[in-house]
């Protein structure tokens, strides 16, 4: 696997995360290191080998479709400042 | 004075348990400034509980000090999971870990120190601006990772303590291992996760960490529980903790797990761990050796692939709304939620971010996510066939001792992870795990015993 800066900033910008030139150089031969590392697991033949989503098996958890009680519309907007009219507020979507 | 002879008394109303709570919060304070183990001391809430018992001493962990780590939800106490983006995150609500030792008459004494959302083997990676918690033996060596600020602060109470960890590629362990305390991992879904900050949910568990054997069991005994709101915690008979611990081990077969003492692992690691063998011979165990060529091999490969990915799905909400760090409300609803992404999270939380990202992108899926997750059904199998035969497994926990900063400093993320090399595959499995600590003249050494799913 070619990992190369351009690789490094699609990825970042998939993750929704800025870098800066600076951080694109230290990351990349990081990652790259690692990236490679993970190669490690084509040693393996793992055709007919069923994936392990939970380490235990865990069985599917449903409960009766009831209203219950929960937090108040206030409790749920304690934690921010951006807030209006009951509603959390965000940055326009467009 | 035990952790059981104290409770009697504080039951029996023969503590003052205001006033030595009050000379515990001092102690405390005076520990934290010297070795930062703590990254918020909850003054208030203790000394509301303490009132609270001095009235009604009942519970099992009656006047216990409990500590936090800091990604392990407390009520009214900011928890942050060692991140600046959840700065003044204060949860409406208690973990059920958390609960279930109020509940017991425990006092909450504060949040522990960490790695950014428990990213890391050192507690180097902490989040922007925190602070790195030093070991309690030697303050230029690292305490462990990621439950280090809880390890740290456990080696150093002399009052009835025991601390909340959390694990995921054998972050109890590790930190226990490092500064020389018992530590325990149960077993995946055995305690709630409810109220814990995700790191990998098929991976993470809360586990006690304490100084001595029955510290760790009073601990296991009150947080392990059932409960609804996490569907994979598991309806299991819990066992009596306490009664099994002076348990005699003539005859019970453990198998040393060969590769643990491979190349990889220091030579004054193997010769401390060495002479434990010996010692469990003379007790009448029966010790043999046993391959677990797929977990030491490729354990940190498939652990790495797999937390990462998930990791980086669970640290997509984090995006300056709701909780937590907010900026100005500027720009689209992209710009503003990659520049507080951008701003706030550390160095390791992008580079695991972005693994994670990778791994899962369409085209790479197939051959990283999908993979790993085969290889760790072959790496369970490979445990299930070992307890076939054996009751226990050993090894050392880690193949060092605490490395100094200096020395971690030089290291690469990658020579980083090598650290979790003995307890990712107990954690990839899902199967409990303690370490024991061993003393020498100079830095501790750990032992690690692995049990069977529940046992």
């Amino acid at each position: 696997m070619d990992v190369d800066e351009k690789l490094v900033k699609d990825i970042a910008k998939t993750a929704r995360l800025n870098l800066t030139d600076e951080e694109v150089k230290k990351f990349t031969p990081q990652l790259k290191e690692v990236i490679s590392y993970f190669e490690k697991l084509d040693e393996i033949d793992t055709e007919n080998v069923k994936m392990s989503i939970q380490p235990v098996e865990v069985r599917n958890v449903l409960r009766d479709d009831v209203v219950e009680e929960s937090y108040s519309n206030e409790l749920a907007l304690s934690q921010t400042k951006h807030k209006k009219d009951g509603y959390f507020k965000g940055p326009s979507a467009l | 004075m035990k952790i059981s002879e104290y409770i009697k008394k504080v039951q029996n109303k023969e503590i003052d348990i205001v006033s030595y709570t009050k000379e515990v919060l001092e102690k405390i304070k005076k520990l934290n400034e010297e070795y930062d183990c703590l990254i918020e001391i909850s003054e208030e809430l203790a000394l509301k509980q303490a009132e609270k018992i001095s009235k009604d001493p009942k519970g099992k962990l009656a006047g216990v000090f409990v500590s936090v780590k800091d990604s392990i939800c407390v009520k009214d106490v900011n928890s942050t999971g060692g991140s600046r983006i959840l700065e003044g995150y204060k949860p409406p609500f208690n973990a059920t870990a958390v609960q279930n030792c109020v509940d017991e008459g425990a006092i909450i004494i504060g949040k522990t120190s960490q790695d950014e959302f428990g990213f890391g083997a050192f507690s180097v990676n902490v989040g922007v601006e925190y602070k790195i918690p030093k070991n309690p033996i030697d303050k230029t060596r690292a305490t462990g990772g990621s439950s280090g600020g809880a390890a740290c602060i456990t080696a150093l109470a002399d009052f009835p303590h025991i601390s909340l960890g959390e694990s995921t590629g054998g972050s109890i362990v590790n930190p226990g291992s490092f500064c020389g305390v018992l530590a325990l991992c149960p077993t995946y879904g055995r305690v709630s996760r409810y109220g814990l900050i995700d790191y990998g949910n098929s991976l993470d568990k809360v586990g006690p960490i304490g100084k001595t054997a029955e510290d760790v069991a009073i601990g296991m005994e009150t947080i392990a529980s059932y409960d609804k709101k996490d569907s994979t915690s598991i309806d299991k008979e819990i066992p009596n903790y306490l009664e099994k611990l002076n348990s005699n081990i003539n005859g019970m077969k453990i198998g040393l797990i060969k590769e643990s003492l491979d190349s990889g692992t220091d030579k004054n690691v193997k010769d401390v761990f060495n002479k434990q063998i010996e010692f469990l011979k003379s007790k009448g165990a029966v010790v043999e050796e046993v391959s677990l060529k797929k977990a030491i091999d490729y354990g940190i490969a498939a652990y790495y692939v797999i937390g990462t990915s998930e990791a980086s799905t669970n640290l997509a909400k984090y995006c300056g709304m709701r909780y937590g760090k907010e900026d100005e409300l500027k720009g689209t609803f992209n710009e503003y939620f990659t520049n507080v992404r951008s701003k706030y999270l550390g160095d390791e939380a992008k580079r695991r971010i972005m693994l994670g990202t990778f791994t899962r992108t369409s085209g790479y899926r197939d051959a990283y996510y999908i993979k790993a997750m085969k290889i760790r059904t072959l790496i369970i199998d490979e445990y299930k066939k070992a307890f076939e035969k054996f009751d226990v497994l050993i090894s050392p926990t880690t193949p060092m001792i605490a490395p100094r900063f200096d020395e971690i400093e030089k290291m690469t993320p990658l020579q980083h992870y090598m650290a979790d090399v003995l307890t990712v595959g107990p954690n990839l499995a899902g199967l409990p795990h303690i370490n024991i600590p061993i003393e020498t003249e100079t830095m501790p050494v750990g032992f690690m015993v692995t049990g069977n799913h529940f046992d």
